[in-house]
């Protein structure tokens, strides 16, 4: 078996571990390989042709493609070292990773560090119970994403598109580019789950009608999708007999989230927190196993992909420090905790003293939207440590807040960190 | 004229505020419901000429993808929209392709031209 010795091993290509392989060369790790299964570097990036992305970080509006080159070029001019069409088939505790490949066959790499930046994947199918035949026809968006937007095939004619995320609106207004009709979008849920700008550019600009609080019940055709049939839904999401409406259409686009992809993480055992699908990760990224880190959207799914570069950046740094031995042991006792409104926080895990050196920046999401002006709190042990105002949140929208080493007295002999939202009296 | 009030939402960002736009024609007189100045600027172009960016692909001749995707420098009238896609339906480059090779000079008299948004070697 061929057999290789790296300092810092990156598995996936997209922004994620894109940044984190050029911050490990940066951080001072000599040998740095990005292992990527396609066949060319940039992730899911390259098949999301629209604009929008990049105004944190370039304070541009740039395109997918345009943003993940700016990285490949970037990866390219510091000697990252890329090892593409080489799927990862496994990876253990002890950082060894099996990897297959057309050139070398089976392949092994040992890494003194191993940064885990796979990305996410859409929800199946088989995740919503839509009862009958299997009929050609059914995709999910991100797939009829990549046919479009890079093999140069139409899926279908005429679309319906079952939930309204950004990719579902994105795609409806793409297809409507290439000449297909979409018949309809429908959501779930009582609001539109993706970004408002998307829904004006992307929905209203093209007239495609979009309704709330209706799914998808039943598919017909046997070969190819012929129709769907869609029913208005209860609050517990129960369709409502009575309300039933065919759909004549020859294709169904899925649209109905994502989920990190961590089959890989799971190997190695690392251990991964039931409400984002990710990691656990502490301050630096870094797994609960030693020397593996992780970064991107294989962590929690991230609304912006700059803040993806930047916690690839991060994770980057960090492992080349771990690889180059500067850094190899963190005392990682300072639990983080969500409270009232708030879903889940990043880092779930830190070592207080990491905030006496440099910024710690906490990043969450919440359950619940609120229109109004809110507090963010966090706390150790029930002391205020920071609050800060936000005009509004939503569950699509992470939100961050930072700590400084100004902090670092109040959290350091501290048990338990944690955050809450509380409407603004 | 008469004054009338139409109903926007700001794109400009993510927050998307929800605009209430007094205008008499294409004349603004008054916005409400922006969170910040570019919501005012927002409403003003919105009101007189809309303009939205063009993203597609074009095809492309012995290249690694038969595809490559291009975009407009800037956003362009909204009723350009559909002509331009069909004038890039026309189209067809030669790989290998630069990083924002010029598609379309000028689309159709905007003075906006149609680039690649991505470099593409021949296959
Ligand atoms: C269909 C789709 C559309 C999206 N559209 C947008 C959008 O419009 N705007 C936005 O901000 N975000 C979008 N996202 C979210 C997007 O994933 C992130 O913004 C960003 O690309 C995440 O970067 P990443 O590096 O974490 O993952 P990715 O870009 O997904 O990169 C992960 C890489 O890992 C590789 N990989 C996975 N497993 C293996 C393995 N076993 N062996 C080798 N390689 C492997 C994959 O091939 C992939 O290239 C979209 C996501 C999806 C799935
Ligand atoms: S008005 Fe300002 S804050 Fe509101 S959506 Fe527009 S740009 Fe964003």
């Amino acid at each position: 078996m061929f057999e290789k010795q790296y300092d810092v091993a990156v598995i996936g290509s997209g922004p994620g571990g894109l940044a984190a392989a050029i911050a490990a060369k940066e951080a001072g790790a000599q040998d740095v390989v990005v292992i990527e299964r396609d066949v060319e570097l940039g992730g899911i990036l390259l098949q999301c042709i629209h604009n929008g992305f990049g105004s944190v970080i370039f304070k541009e509006d740039l395109t997918g493609p345009e943003y993940a080159y700016r990285f490949i070029d970037q990866a390219r001019e510091v000697g990252v070292e890329a090892m593409m069409d080489t799927f990862v088939l496994d990876l253990t505790p002890h950082r060894e990773i099996y990897a297959i490949n057309k050139r070398d066959g089976m392949v092994k790499i040992n890494a003194r560090a191993v940064v885990l930046a796979m990305g996410c994947r859409e929800r199946p199918r088989g995740a919503l119970a839509i009862p009958g035949f299997r009929p050609a026809g059914i995709y999910t968006a991100g797939t009829a994403q990549r046919l479009v937007n890079i093999e140069g095939y139409m899926p279908g004619e005429r679309f319906v598109i079952l939930g309204s995320g950004d990719i579902g609106m994105i795609m409806a207004r793409r297809l409507t580019f290439e000449g297909a009709k979409v018949e309809r979008m429908l959501e779930i849920l009582p609001y539109i789950s993706g970004l408002k700008r998307n829904y004006v550019q992307c929905v209203l600009d093209y007239n495609i009608p979009l309704q709330l609080q209706r799914t998808v019940i039943d598919i017909k055709g046997r070969n190819r999708v012929e129709a769907v049939v869609s029913a208005q839904v209860d609050e517990h999401w129960q369709p409502i007999p009575g309300t039933e409406e065919t759909i004549p259409c020859d294709t169904l686009l899925l649209s109905v989230g994502l989920i990190p992809e961590n089959e890989l993480s799971k190997k190695a055992g690392v251990e991964l927190n039931p409400l984002t699908g990710g990691p656990y990760v502490d301050d630096t990224m870094q797994t609960n196993v030693p020397g593996i880190f992780a970064a991107g959207n294989v962590v929690h799914v991230y609304d912006l992909v700059d803040w993806v570069t930047k916690a690839g950046l991060l994770a980057g740094r960090h492992a080349g420090e771990y690889a180059t031995q500067r850094r190899t042991e963190s005392d990682r006792k300072l639990r983080v905790v969500a409270g009232d409104n708030v879903h889940h926080v990043i880092p779930e895990v830190l070592d207080p003293s990491d905030l006496e050196r440099e910024p710690l920046e906490l990043q969450f999401r919440v359950r619940r939207p609120v229109e109004a002006p809110v507090w963010v709190k966090v706390e150790a042990d029930g002391e205020l440590v920071k609050r800060k105002t936000e005009r509004y949140v939503r569950p699509s929208e992470m939100i961050m807040v930072k700590l400084s080493p100004k902090d670092y007295d109040k959290v350091a002999g501290a048990k338990k960190l944690s955050v809450r939202v509380e409407e603004k009296g | 004229m008469a004054e009338e009030t139409t109903k926007l939402i700001c794109i400009t960002c993510p927050v998307g505020c929800e605009l209430t736009v007094t205008h008499e024609g294409k004349k603004v007189l008054k916005v409400e419901g922006n969170q910040c100045k570019l919501g005012i600027e927002y409403a003003k172009q919105e009101i007189s000429e809309p303009r939205r960016m063009i993203i597609t692909t074009v095809r492309v001749k012995g290249g690694f993808h038969p595809l490559v995707p291009v975009r407009s420098a800037e956003p362009v009238p909204k009723e350009k929209i559909f002509p331009i896609l069909k004038e890039l339906r026309k189209v067809e480059l030669e790989a290998p392709i630069e990083m924002h090779q010029v598609v379309l000079e000028n689309a159709l008299g905007t003075g906006v031209d149609v680039v690649t948004s991505r470099s593409l070697p021949a296959s």
